[in-house]
């Protein structure tokens, strides 16, 4: 009996440790930084999904809003940039730091890559998946403060059922449906969730408009 | 012993279930709203300014804040239909509302917004 109990605590902890898998994020700088306001720029795309930055872009400011930053308006931004002949996130995220700086007056800017946008079919399974990666670099001193990288898909907590045929049938169904761009917009809001929400394990921190600002425990 | 252990556990794991806090902001159709800007044929400039409006009065019902950059995105749209008089009202009520972004509504409202990057 203890044997058992020993077993079943030893596998629990082993659970709970494999939880925390990479190295804790050194948050020294971004605590030095304190920003208030983050500029979120045009995302650079990798993904053969021309619509992918838009619809990832649209979705940041509730994460990072709720997380308690000041998010400036993102298609304003982006409209400022189309006015001066800049319209890719390649071109935009090519700017400097200081002429950022000059303009927005924000406290620190956030590049963001699509890596994948998309629905894939693979015989056996269809799905829509979104990947991104964030970059916050301090706009005053040029200092990186953070970086992150999420995915989400449409396959998560879909069962499988209904032996390989029922599979097949229901790769071809959910391809048909999953090329629509809501689906990859709807993933992309969880991406976008998951990639920017405070309160994360090596997230963001929270910012000075959240309640919850300056609670995280030091080290975490 | 056994049973007020495995009791405190259960406590401590549901308790970190329960870390949702309640919304700083009245989010409403505003990001539905902006994703639209981008996608141009989607949608009227008025049925976005239609739709912000709606965010606004939410908000108001909720008695919750609006999120930073609507008032911004409905100067935005203002701008682009040469409603300019509204549009720099709407880049004031963001200024008011959220300081932080005051350098960059009082660039919008400068007139010198072509060719100031490069």
């Amino acid at each position: 009996m203890r044997q058992v109990i020993g077993l079943f605590t030893l596998g629990l902890v082993l659970t709970l440790v494999g939880c925390a898998k990479s190295t804790p994020y050194n948050y020294d700088a971004f605590r030095q930084s304190q920003p208030k306001s983050i500029l979120v720029l045009t995302p650079t795309n990798e993904s053969p999904e021309v619509d992918a930055p838009f619809s990832l872009v649209s979705q940041v400011a509730k994460p990072l809003a709720e997380a308690g930053y000041y998010v400036f308006p993102v298609a304003v931004v982006a409209e400022t940039f189309r006015q001066n002949g800049l319209n890719t996130g390649y071109d935009i995220q090519a700017v400097s730091l200081q002429k950022l700086h000059e303009i927005f007056g924000a406290d620190a800017v956030l590049y963001l890559d699509v890596k994948e946008y998309g629905s894939s079919y693979m015989v056996v399974s269809s799905e829509t998946r979104v990947t991104a990666t964030a970059k916050l670099v301090d706009l005053r001193s040029g200092q990186l403060l953070w970086t992150g990288a999420a995915t989400a898909s449409s396959n998560e907590g879909r069962s499988n059922s209904g032996g390989l045929i029922g599979m097949l049938v229901q790769a071809a169904v959910t391809q048909v449906v999953d090329s629509m761009t809501e689906r990859g917009h709807s993933v992309a809001a969880i991406t976008s969730a998951r990639l920017l929400s405070a309160g994360r394990y090596n997230g963001m921190l929270y910012g000075p408009r959240s309640p919850q600002y300056g609670t995280e425990q030091q080290g975490k | 012993m056994k049973q007020s252990s495995l009791i405190l556990l259960a406590a401590l794991i549901l308790s970190g279930c329960a870390s949702k806090q309640k919304p700083i902001y009245y989010w409403g159709d505003y990001q539905a709203a902006v994703y639209q800007y981008y996608q141009q044929d989607k949608s009227s400039p008025q049925e976005q300014l239609a739709s912000l409006q709606k965010t606004i009065e939410g908000a108001k019902a909720k008695n919750l804040p609006v999120p930073p950059g609507l008032h911004a995105q409905m100067g935005l749209i203002h701008s682009s239909m040469g409603n300019v008089n509204e549009a720099y009202n709407q880049f004031s009520i963001e200024k008011q509302l959220f300081p932080e972004s005051a350098p960059f509504m009082d660039f919008l409202m400068s007139n010198k917004t072509k060719g100031a990057v490069k």
